[in-house]
């Protein structure tokens, strides 16, 4: 059964179609991405899977279950975690601590058990500290534990929240842009991260304009145009439809794809 | 060793003990020690601000309706209901929170100016009632409030009353702390940084909100109480607007989100109208003026920018 | 019927000085996104300043005129050193700066003025007119007239100026301005001027009514906001229309429900507002972004 399976999802924005009528499945341990020009409706239709706009038609499910409309809040118990095109770090906390937050939902206290300082507590802080390390150390982040994320660099703040989205143990995780705005090494690094993260067997669904990573990391991309799908399938494929190429690619473009594949 | 010094918990509820068992000792007179307690009644309620404003990054414009609540609790309580005055504390502490968590969970809703203005809305209903409900509350005069008993001990006496507003703040400041350094805290400072993620990592930002307003003003409210025994008057001054900005100012000036930083800025803002006896006249321009100044150049307040200062020179 | 109508009289008399207030809010809330907590102090400067320079033996007019262009000075002191300087800061950190500046202003004013309670002498005599069963004040005339005088001035002047409209402009997206070469701290400067104004001329219209302390401010604020809201925030025949709205709920409730309560209506209005609809009457600008 797919992990994800978005079914003839839409939303229009005071008359606008944002999204009109898109569907597709993820496999587990798949990378899927979405590609398509600017306002195509991309982080749109990431918004609709991930609870923080209510589609006005279509349905979401995550593992069978529909969870359409679902608050963003109640996704992630489900097994559903996102990073944010514009980094949502938690600036005036320290890199390790805004991976502890990630396990949020894995963590055992209660308000009055913290307010009073329980021995409770502490163990249960001794937990998320040791399992957050462990996290930062998969993305490699190790050595930035104590440093305030407001002082790290873009790059390095782009793999501490997926460490973050890593933390809630998601069967599903949503990446949007990740590699926007890095440069070439951190993009290997990024990419050799995404394959390792999908090969424990959790589905990827990227939003990227990058197409050189794209095409190389990819099992399946999605191309959207104008809120609707334009093409689906493996890299290749879509790297040879004619509407793809006219719409998105372009010359240029084709030919980073082609550079990827070799 | 000193940076860890510097952030552990454990060492500032030390730290703060200390002072406290010290204060008497080179206070010179028993007046020193109504001001200092009153320095600790204060710092109890704007600790439970900071842990709104500070913590979970919400504004309360109208916080001195929970402290109006739990003084007019503990005056009305044995005036007109014939409770002991420790119950009437403990249940208006607990009227308080429910009023809380009744008016909170619409009000949390909205964010930046608009809940500052909500906040201050209910805040100046409160004191309107406290106002003129003058049959229950004595109407502008206030009303006289019955000496606190404590298990058949009445407290009386500047000395007394210094150790039991000690060790109210002593209490407050321990749950504080503890917060700050547990999962509940962590998440009330990520929903501060941003709503979008905490909510992104499974927090349920509107309990926690809700948490955070209820605390504050169980804070508040207990603060009232104590203050209005004290005094042995309440009036509706102490729920007023310009007492919910005193309350703002106090964790301003002495830095959000930071306990110390709650009992320095209590310090500066009641100190603040004694050192002034003579200028008694010049204490709203200073108080504007040190709003204005605080807010403009040194936002994150004193405590703050002296521990990072500290921090720096030390690393 | 005749009581009816009297509560009308009275309700739009106090209304249209909550209007003007909502206007001085709207004009710089619309030009620098700050909520300007001083607001109603250029009231109390306007009426005290009046009252103390008259008896000081100034005429009426000459007085009222130099507690106006005080009051806008202060206005403008207000913009250079306490919004210039936090440029940037949250919109929190604005309102707590303005009530910074409030609290100040009124600390001076204790000192330059004094806390008593003062009044101005009607500005055309005090017999009230007969209307309708009820009667009116000429000094309610006055004010409404007043109101109305300050409303379309405004209205021309941004309309139908160059000046005004580079103010819209501002208004619209501060960026844009700049980049056509409009001197947006001029601008913002100007509408923290011209509000101040605003704020005074209510208050010296008013004060033969309403009396006038140093502590006047924070109330009218308080109520002129809540009009503002009302009617929309940044939306200036929304702030007119809230606040004669507020000045007629605050009377006909005072007078048919009950008058101690009579302040609480204008904080009642704002929290159903804020919570119900947020964008008031007529729209606001857009809410803060979730």
């Amino acid at each position: 059964m797919s992990v994800l399976e978005v079914s003839d999802i839409g939303i229009s924005f005071g008359g606008l179609v944002a999204v009109d009528g898109v569907s597709f499945a993820v496999e587990p341990g798949e990378v899927f991405s979405i590609i398509g020009p600017n306002g195509a409706g991309k982080t749109t239709l990431f918004n609709l899977v991930t609870g923080i706009y209510r589609p006005q038609r279509g349905s979401v499910a995550l593992d069978g279950e529909t969870i359409t409309g679902l608050s963003p809040y109640l996704l992630v118990r489900r097994g559903m975690a996102r990073t944010f095109q514009n980094l949502q770090i938690f600036f005036r906390m320290t890199a390790l601590e805004n991976v502890m937050v990630g396990c949020h939902l894995a963590e055992r206290s209660s308000l009055l058990a913290d307010l009073l300082g329980l021995p409770s507590v502490s163990r249960q802080n001794r937990i998320t500290r040791t399992a957050a390390l462990a996290l930062l150390e998969r993305v490699g982040l190790a050595a930035y534990a104590d440093r305030p994320a407001g002082s790290l660099s873009y790059g390095v703040l782009k793999r501490l929240e997926i460490a973050r989205a890593l933390a809630a143990n998601p069967r599903l995780l949503l990446l949007d842009e990740p590699a926007a705005g890095c440069n070439a090494v951190e993009t290997e690094t990024l990419d050799a991260l995404i394959c390792a993260i999908a090969r424990d067997g959790v589905a990827v669904v990227l939003i990227e304009h990058d197409m050189k990573l794209v095409m190389k990391i990819s099992n399946r991309v999605l191309v959207l145009a104008q809120g609707r799908r334009l093409a689906e399938g493996p890299p290749q494929s879509v790297r040879n439809d004619p509407a793809v190429i006219a719409a998105y690619l372009g010359d240029h473009g084709s030919r980073e794809a082609d550079r990827a594949q070799h | 060793m000193l940076v860890a010094l510097l952030r552990s918990r454990l060492a500032a509820l030390l730290l703060l003990a200390a002072i406290m068992a010290l204060f008497p000792l080179i206070a010179p007179s028993a007046f020193y020690l109504r001001v200092a307690a009153l320095v600790w009644i204060f710092a109890l309620a704007a600790l439970g601000l900071t842990i709104l404003m500070g913590y979970a990054g919400q504004v309360s414009l109208g916080h001195a309706g929970f402290l109006g609540l739990g003084a007019y609790g503990v005056a009305i309580g044995p005036a007109h209901l014939g409770l002991p005055p420790l119950l009437s504390l403990v249940l208006a502490a607990a009227l308080a929170g429910l009023i809380a968590y009744l008016v909170g969970r619409p009000i949390l809703r909205l964010k930046g100016y608009y809940l500052a203005i909500a906040t201050l809305g209910f805040g100046m209903i409160l004191a309107l009632v406290f106002n003129s409900e003058s049959a229950v509350t004595g109407g502008p005069d206030g009303m006289a409030v019955a000496r606190m008993t404590v298990l058949g001990w009445r407290i009386t006496g500047a000395l007394n009353w210094y150790w039991v507003s000690a060790g109210a703040l002593l209490v407050g400041a321990w749950l504080a702390l503890n917060l700050q350094a547990s999962p509940s805290g962590r998440a009330l400072r990520a929903l501060h940084d941003s709503e979008v993620a905490a909510a992104g990592v499974g927090v349920n930002v509107a309990a926690k909100k809700l948490s955070a307003f209820v605390i504050g003003a169980v804070y508040a409210a207990f603060a009232g109480g104590l203050l209005a025994s004290l005094n042995g008057l309440i009036t509706p001054e102490a729920s007023s607007f310009m007492q919910s900005i005193e309350l703002v100012a106090m964790v301003i000036i002495g830095g959000l989100g930071s306990v110390f930083g709650a009992v320095v800025g209590a310090a500066f803002l009641v100190v603040l109208p004694q050192a002034l006896t003579a200028f008694q006249e010049y204490e709203q321009a200073v108080l504007g003026l040190l709003i204005m100044v605080f807010m403009i150049f040194l936002p994150d307040g004193i405590v703050p920018t002296i521990r990072r200062w500290l921090l720096e020179r030390l690393s | 019927m005749a009581e009816f109508l009297q509560l009308v009289f009275s309700g739009l008399t106090v209304g249209a000085v909550y209007a003007l207030v909502a206007l001085g809010f709207t004009l710089i809330y619309n030009a620098s996104d700050v909520i300007n907590f001083a607001q109603g102090d250029f009231v109390m400067i306007g009426g005290m300043g009046t009252v103390f320079l008259t008896a000081a033996g100034l005429a009426l007019p000459v007085a009222a005129f130099i507690a106006i262009v005080a009051a806008v000075m202060v206005g403008l002191a207000l913009h250079r050193f306490a919004i210039q300087p936090a440029r940037g800061a949250s919109p929190v950190a604005l309102i707590m700066i303005t009530i910074g500046a409030s609290i100040f202003i009124r600390g001076v004013a204790q000192i330059v003025f004094d806390k008593q309670f003062h009044s101005l002498p009607a500005f055309s005599g005090s017999d009230p007119i007969h209307l309708g069963g009820a009667t009116i004040l000429p000094q309610s005339l006055w004010v409404m007239g007043g109101a109305l005088v300050v409303v379309a001035g405004l209205y021309a002047f941004l309309e139908h100026t160059l000046l005004g409209k580079a103010v819209l402009a501002t208004a619209a997206n501060r960026l844009a301005a700049r980049l056509v070469g409009i001197n947006v701290t001029v601008i913002l400067a100007l509408a923290f001027g011209v509000s101040a104004a605003i704020g005074a001329v209510a208050g010296i219209l008013v004060t033969p009514i309403t009396l006038t302390r140093f502590d006047v401010g924070t109330l009218f604020a308080l109520k002129g906001f809540a009009a503002a809201m009302l009617g929309g925030m940044g939306n200036p025949l929304g702030a007119v229309v809230g606040g004669l709205l507020i000045g007629l709920l605050e009377t006909f409730g005072a007078g048919y429900l009950s008058s101690t309560y009579k302040d609480a209506v204008a904080f009642v209005a704002i929290l159903l507002v804020l919570l119900f609809m947020p964008r008031g009457l007529f729209g606001g600008r857009s809410v803060e972004r979730v």
